[in-house]
């Protein structure tokens, strides 16, 4: 990259919308395309943009996301001095532990920032799953003269906006400045989304923190972007790839079912960009006489004896003689019993569907059994 | 000053393994692929791992390329720990004089340097040959419980086979009082598995002598226990049960492979305290395509799947194009089997292509199971077309 820099993210943001999914791990604990968390996308679109430094901002439930991040070594992210930074909530004078947004989470990690020393910041969120290098985004920021660059998609013309969701839309000027923003607008016909991902030098973001913090104000979006659009030069950056939204029960369905499409799965896996994840020990999938697998995605450990369409099979999964399996996400150490069937389903880690049940849900609303459950 | 360390594995990794033909043609036999995404060498290191044993020096010397880069640091088995580790230890120059490993017990005789730097009162010494599961701590336990010099471990075979074994005789109490290797009338079925235990002290004093004998192959089955026989030192057997293979041909490869698609495999690799270790490639889960086929097989990360797959057992990273078809064969990492390509009964090494419609394995009958087993070396491309016959080996002549 043209410039040095760490990176900061930001895995506090509590999506109730996941319901189920969420009630003991954060979003970027989240399992997803057969191997990953949530949080793997962000890291290893830092690391392949030679970023050495990461800080991980956590508020609750975190537990699930420390096991998986370890070390960092998975992400490369282990080396002396540098590496991966996991910033637990520090309770201030002026704050219970709970963050109310992520301005004062980010107060919270003020010792990590400042004893980096690296010129730039980049910030990313764990809540979408895209592959992204910020090298040219970096570039534009230097070139452009930003104070601050913010990374976007365009959702196309004929989107519809789901007020249940926390989205943030860019209005840009031809020089691509953003002039205005809507906050989780009911109508807009703005199509540039934030990704929440944000250049900026380090000094500005201290400045700009320490700022909003003392006005008693705590969110990004809302007060350190939009109270100056004016004051400073916001730029913004289009990523032009595919990106998945995970902020609800049926678009994390929806996120699953796109990796099973060739291009969008070529696209995030067979870059040159790599996405990393923790690795184990596991044995290699097997399918014995009676499996029948079409249009899937299949993790190592699985053993396949039913049939399974449509659906992604995340680590060691059983799929059980004559078990039909159709758009469905069976996440790591779930059975699925003999002659049992599933359509629109999301089974939770460990799950252990008897033989002979029946399970049916629809595109929209998939039945989400949760984490350890007998069904 | 290093740390005492109660043992010290030496792993002998040089081995070509010459009957696995083109497959060791690049890599020395301990490197090649089993499973899918196991190297015979996983299978000793995480038995090093799991019976508690951290130092481990392994010993290589043909092509080591392959397999130094393999093992890195040990991470992979939990060796890079404070005061242990994997060492990959080549042969080295003294001086003047340049010398190859010129036997089994050679090969430690010249390591004597490393192996004292622990100060170790025994010594495990390893094949990296073989798949089997081992817990080596009771095979020490029962070296101490023995008073013995040398323990041995051994398998019963089939008394039919035991000839081709160096087989031990030995009294009610295991105490081996005779060693054959290959015997034409064996008396015993218990052959060698090629895992020792030496009382360090003991056997420092045998490669000694044996070096200064001009005569001597430095060979452990041919020279050392027979010497150490002769000198009356107390040798005892110890017997394992479970599963162990040499994959030391073709065939037998194969067949060790094909094991693991049985419903019952005779080796349970889901084992979860003793889970065998390995490096984990960083990819994907497979995807398998709406017209694809997959039966009675073992698939690996990263694969894609267009077309069939039936009783075969694939790497990382392998594709099978649309309308391929793929019978009985083990696929090596990152090969790709091209559009209407069929293939039967055959070993493909890493990074093959098999072009548009090649036949390899002349599959006209997949069901017919008595064929000889075709191989395909690593990075060879079969031409679109192109025929290659059953128990062929293509390999790169130029």
């Amino acid at each position: 990259m043209i410039r040095d820099a760490f990176g900061i993210i930001y895995a506090g943001e509590e999506i109730t919308n996941l319901r189920e999914l969420v009630d003991r791990r954060t979003v970027g604990a989240l399992p997803i395309g057969g191997k990953y968390r949530t949080i793997d996308f962000p890291l290893s679109n830092m690391v392949n943009s030679d970023i050495r430094s990461v800080g991980v901002i956590v508020s609750r439930n975190y537990n699930s996301l420390m096991d998986h991040l370890g070390s960092g070594k998975a992400w490369d992210l282990s080396g002396k001095g540098e590496g991966l930074f996991i910033l637990t909530p520090f309770s201030l004078r002026e704050n219970p532990g709970v963050y109310r947004g992520k301005v004062e989470a980010l107060k919270s990690s003020m010792d990590f920032i400042r004893r980096v020393r690296h010129e730039y910041c980049i910030l990313a969120g764990a809540t979408s799953i895209y592959n992204f290098n910020y090298d040219e985004m970096m570039r534009f920021h230097v070139e452009s003269g930003s104070d601050i660059t913010v990374l976007y998609h365009n959702v196309g013309p004929e989107h519809s906006v789901d007020e249940l969701y926390w989205d943030v839309f860019l209005d840009l000027s031809d020089e691509q400045r953003i002039r205005g923003i809507e906050i989780n607008p009911t109508h807009t016909h703005l199509t540039a989304r934030s990704l929440k991902s944000y250049i900026m030098r380090k000094d500005i973001l201290i400045y700009l923190v320490d700022e909003c913090f003392s006005k008693g104000e705590h969110s990004f979006s809302e007060n350190l972007i939009r109270n100056n659009v004016d004051r400073l030069r916001i730029m913004a950056f289009e990523h032009k790839g595919y990106v998945g939204m995970l902020n609800s029960v049926p678009a994390y369905f929806k996120v699953n079912m796109d990796l099973l499409g060739s291009d969008i799965r070529k696209e995030l896996f067979s870059s040159t960009n790599r996405i990393f994840t923790k690795t184990k020990d596991s044995v290699p999938a097997k399918y014995t006489k009676s499996a029948n697998v079409k249009r899937s995605l299949v993790a190592n450990e699985c053993v396949v004896e039913g049939s399974v369409e449509d659906s992604v099979l995340f680590r060691d999964v059983y799929i059980g003689k004559n078990a039909r399996i159709k758009n469905s996400i069976i996440l790591p150490g779930a059975e699925v019993g003999d002659d049992a069937e599933l359509e629109y389903v999301i089974l939770d880690k460990n799950v252990n569907v008897r033989r002979r049940s029946r399970l049916v849900g629809s595109e929209n609303h998939p039945i989400v059994i949760g984490k350890g459950d007998v069904v | 000053m290093r740390r005492k360390k109660k043992i010290v594995a030496m792993l002998l990794a040089g081995g070509q393994g010459s009957r696995l033909g083109v497959l060791t043609a690049e890599k020395a036999k301990p490197a090649v692929a089993y499973g899918g995404k196991y190297r015979i060498i996983d299978f000793p290191l995480s038995n090093c791992a799991y019976s508690g044993i951290d130092t481990v020096g392994v010993l290589t010397q043909y092509k080591p390329l392959e397999l130094n880069t393999y093992i890195g640091t040990g991470s992979a088995w939990n060796l890079d720990t404070m005061t242990g580790g994997a060492y990959v230890l080549p042969p080295y120059s003294v001086g003047e004089s340049g010398e190859w490993y010129s036997g089994t017990a050679n090969a430690i005789y010249q390591n004597i340097g490393f192996i004292e730097q622990f100060d170790p009162d025994l010594l495990l010494v390893l094949s990296g040959d073989h798949i089997y599961k081992m817990n080596y701590k009771w095979m020490i336990d029962a070296h101490a419980a023995k008073g013995a010099d040398a323990t041995i471990a051994v398998i019963p075979v089939a008394m039919e086979e035991a000839s081709r074994f160096g087989i031990m005789n030995t009294d009610d109490d295991m105490l081996i009082t005779e060693f054959e290797e290959k015997p034409a009338r064996p008396k015993s079925n218990l052959a060698s598995m090629g895992v020792y235990v030496f009382t360090w002290e003991k056997l420092r004093k045998y490669l000694k002598s044996d070096a200064n004998d001009p005569d001597s192959d430095s060979d452990f089955g041919k020279d050392i226990i027979p010497t150490m026989l002769a000198a009356g030192e107390k040798l005892y057997a110890y017997e394992y049960g479970g599963y162990w293979k040499d994959v030391g041909t073709i065939q037998s490869l194969w067949e060790a492979n094909m094991e693991l698609l049985k419903d019952d495999p005779p080796i349970n690799l889901y084992d979860e305290p003793w889970r065998i270790f390995s490096r984990n490639p960083n990819e994907p889960p497979h995807f398998v395509h709406e017209d694809a086929k997959v039966v009675n097989s073992l698939i690996c990360e990263g694969c894609r799947i267009y077309g069939t797959v039936e009783n075969s057992i694939l790497s990382s990273g392998v594709i099978v194009e649309r309308g391929a078809k793929l019978y009985d064969s083990i696929v090596m990492a990152d090969t790709m089997i091209c559009e209407g390509a069929q293939v039967d009964m055959t070993i493909i090494d890493e990074q093959v292509v098999i072009g548009k419609g090649a036949v390899v394995g002349e599959a006209n009958d997949p069901r017919q199971t008595d064929k000889e087993i075709a191989v395909i070396a690593k990075g060879m491309e079969i031409a679109p077309g192109d025929i290659v016959a059953a128990g062929k080996e293509v390999r790169d002549d130029s």
